[in-house]
């Protein structure tokens, strides 16, 4: 029996935002969950989010964003995760994300939206669930 | 048990975040086994364990700074108006992440950014702007910067100077402390080296031409939300300090031409005893190591003044009025440890920036303290108890293990550059979090104490896109009415003496007074100094 391929994690911190403790934690625990991650350090373009994805052919692309500005990049993002052949991978995002813009956020293709209330558990059982 | 023993004592393991077992009760005993060493002394007298004045609160109550700030600098302008109006002593400004980056408004990377999490700002013209009719004599002006610090401080100095303050008198403070960006926080923008020359640069100008202003503001506060105890946040932001000072010092500066400016942000969430022992601890050994390693003599060099009263690792998404009592406790800790300054964290910072309601909230809990509960009445009531000067003692003895171990893996500034503590204290957060979520670390409303209960609807900060676009045309403004030579000229000088090595204040100054923005003088600088690389191993 071939052993499963371990599932791959991306996770970025896009834009400007230097909030990095709670992805830092995040990764941790998908590393625990056995899961292979990279943790991408801060200020990421789309383009650079998309190269890294694709080097490391990503199965899960995951944002953390703090400071307010998600929209704006998830709308910037999805179009070129698509036109890079990413679509049919995991999108996840965490961070302060008001709830009124989870709609939007799922509406973009980020199938998870974990306020940053949520527990690392959740998120790791959600990869493992929602993994294409 | 014969009559007059003490009763048992309960044996439960209770252990703080630094590490320290705390005993059921604490005596005299206490005190002496925990190695006293006569530091405690009287207010205002070394070693300022008491603190740093004989009189504190008695003479004059805490600074009252609430961090503000978003939007372009007039919506900025009418918030410092409102908080002003209110009581409050001190400005605190935040500005968006475009301009802590050392970016313009119209870079493309700052797009969705503008104004958003602070005020933007891109010329002297936005800070003329902001601080229009705020009187720079009475109310002190604290500016949270860091990789961009030397242009804005140099833009306050230039703005004072345009409206007639004698430079000489000038009170304020700048952020400024970069290496401690690197762990936490990110907004850097060039290597540790001319990083930490930039922050030399700016203390050894005000020490020569601004002598009443404080150009950094070491910070424990986002190491200890990065992940690290309260031990490690004080010791950590030592061995920073410990490294502008050498910085300046290797430039023949002598210590207490320049150590009395230096000033201190900490964080206060956590056990309230843990805290105030922390800052005790802190004070008494910040002065030692002044005069013992530094040879200050001048008591001003030797005194850890700070500023505290945030502590957003401490508040919770859940149930968030209960961050209202948390910060009062917040400001208690603070108020009971002689801070200088105080700046509490918001109720609905788990969320947002500040609403102007939650603004003034956090302002009445620190007038209550002085109005109504007595906290200015006395200096350092804490003092003498059995337990919290024991604690003090302990804290001071686990700092000093902390920052000889630093010394030991080869100085702070290695460890920053190399990641090694943000590894460290990555870590640790990550097991905080795991034992907030199995339970063993308390944490009301999280993992203890849950209501199904809706919360109460809040009033939210909402980020007005049509500011963004005010900025930029505000800045495009900027750049047709200036004069390109003098611009020009001055960026060139900014690019000979980042060569040079000379101090850079004056070009940059000059620089600022031409209105070259943020953006373009940081431009110049990467140029000559390249970017920071950030280690990114967990």
């Amino acid at each position: 029996m071939i052993a499963a391929r371990r599932i791959r994690v991306v996770l970025a911190k896009p834009g400007l935002d230097g909030h990095d403790q709670g992805a830092k934690v995040v990764a941790r625990a998908l590393m625990d969950a056995g899961f292979d991650v990279t943790y991408t350090g801060l200020r990421q373009t789309p383009e650079a989010i998309v190269r890294i994805a694709l080097e490391k052919d990503a199965d899960v692309i995951a944002l953390s964003s703090m400071a307010g500005s998600h929209l704006p990049i998830c709308r910037k993002l999805k179009p070129l995760l698509e036109q890079a052949g990413l679509g049919d991978k995991l999108w996840i995002i965490g961070g302060n994300l008001p709830a009124q813009d989870h709609d939007a956020l799922r509406a973009l293709g980020f199938k998870g939206v974990f306020q940053s209330s949520s527990k690392l558990d959740d998120i790791v059982t959600f990869i493992r669930t929602h993994v294409p | 048990m014969k009559p007059g023993d003490p009763p048992a004592m309960e044996t439960r393991s209770v252990t703080n975040e630094s590490g320290i077992e705390i005993k059921p009760l604490y005596t005299a005993a206490d005190v002496e086994a925990s190695v006293g060493d006569g530091l405690l002394g009287l207010p205002g007298q070394y070693p300022f364990t008491r603190g740093i004045h004989p009189q504190m609160y008695r003479k004059q109550p805490w600074t009252m700074r609430q961090y503000t700030g978003f939007g372009n600098p007039v919506d900025t302008n009418k918030r410092f108006h409102y908080l002003i109006a209110n009581g409050q002593t001190g400005l605190n400004v935040a500005f968006d992440l475009p301009t802590q980056c050392g970016m313009d408004s119209d870079d493309p990377q700052a797009e969705g950014e503008v104004g958003r999490v602070g005020m933007a700002v891109d010329t002297l013209r936005d800070f003329e702007i902001a601080f229009e009719g705020v009187d720079l004599e009475r109310i002190t002006v604290s500016l949270t910067i860091n990789g961009a610090a030397a242009i804005l401080i140099a833009m306050y100095l230039a703005m004072a100077e345009k409206r007639g303050y004698d430079i000489t008198k000038l009170r304020g403070t700048a952020q400024n402390d970069i290496l401690k960006e690197f762990i936490g926080r990110g907004t850097w923008v060039y290597p540790a080296a001319p990083s930490i020359r930039l922050v030399g640069d700016t203390i050894e100008y005000c020490a020569k031409h601004a002598p009443k202003y404080s150009p950094v503001s070491v910070c424990g506060y986002h190491i200890r939300e990065s992940g690290a105890d309260p031990a490690q946040e004080v010791a950590y932001a030592f061995c920073i300090a410990r490294a502008y000072a050498d910085e300046v010092i290797r430039r023949g500066l002598p210590v207490d031409e320049f150590a009395g400016r230096l000033s201190f942000n900490f964080n206060c969430f956590g056990n309230l005893f843990e805290q105030v022992a922390k800052f005790r601890a802190g004070r008494s050994l910040w002065a030692q190591i002044m005069q013992e390693q530094y040879g200050a003599t001048r008591p001003g060099s030797m005194w850890m003044r700070m500023l505290a009263g945030g502590g957003g690792g401490g508040l919770t998404f859940e149930q968030p009025e209960l961050n209202i009592v948390r910060g009062a406790y917040y400001a208690l800790i603070c108020a009971l440890s002689g801070a200088q300054t105080m700046a509490l964290c918001c109720y609905d910072e788990a969320y947002t920036i500040p609403s102007e309601y939650a603004q003034r909230i956090s302002l009445r809990t620190m007038q209550l303290l002085i109005e109504e509960m007595g906290l200015t009445d006395t200096v350092d009531p804490l003092g003498g108890s059995y337990y919290v000067e024991t604690l003090t003692n302990q804290m001071r003895g686990r700092m000093q293990d902390i920052m000889a171990e630093v010394d030991a893996q080869g100085g702070i500034v290695k460890l920053v550059t190399e990641g090694a503590i943000q590894a460290k204290v990555s870590a640790q957060a990550y097991q905080h979090q795991r034992e907030i979520e199995n339970g063993t670390f308390r944490k009301v409303g999280v993992n203890c104490y849950r209501t199904d209960e809706k919360a109460p609807e809040m009033e939210f900060h909402p980020y007005n896109e049509l500011d963004a676009s005010a900025q930029i045309q505000s800045l495009n403004r900027v750049r047709a009415d200036r004069n390109a030579a003098r611009v020009q000229a001055a960026l060139s000088r900014v690019q000979a003496d980042a060569r040079s090595g000379a101090n850079l204040m004056p070009a940059i100054i000059e620089a600022v007074k031409a209105y070259a923005s943020v953006g373009e003088i940081t431009g110049v600088l990467v140029g000559v100094f390249g970017r920071f690389r950030e280690p990114v191993g967990l």
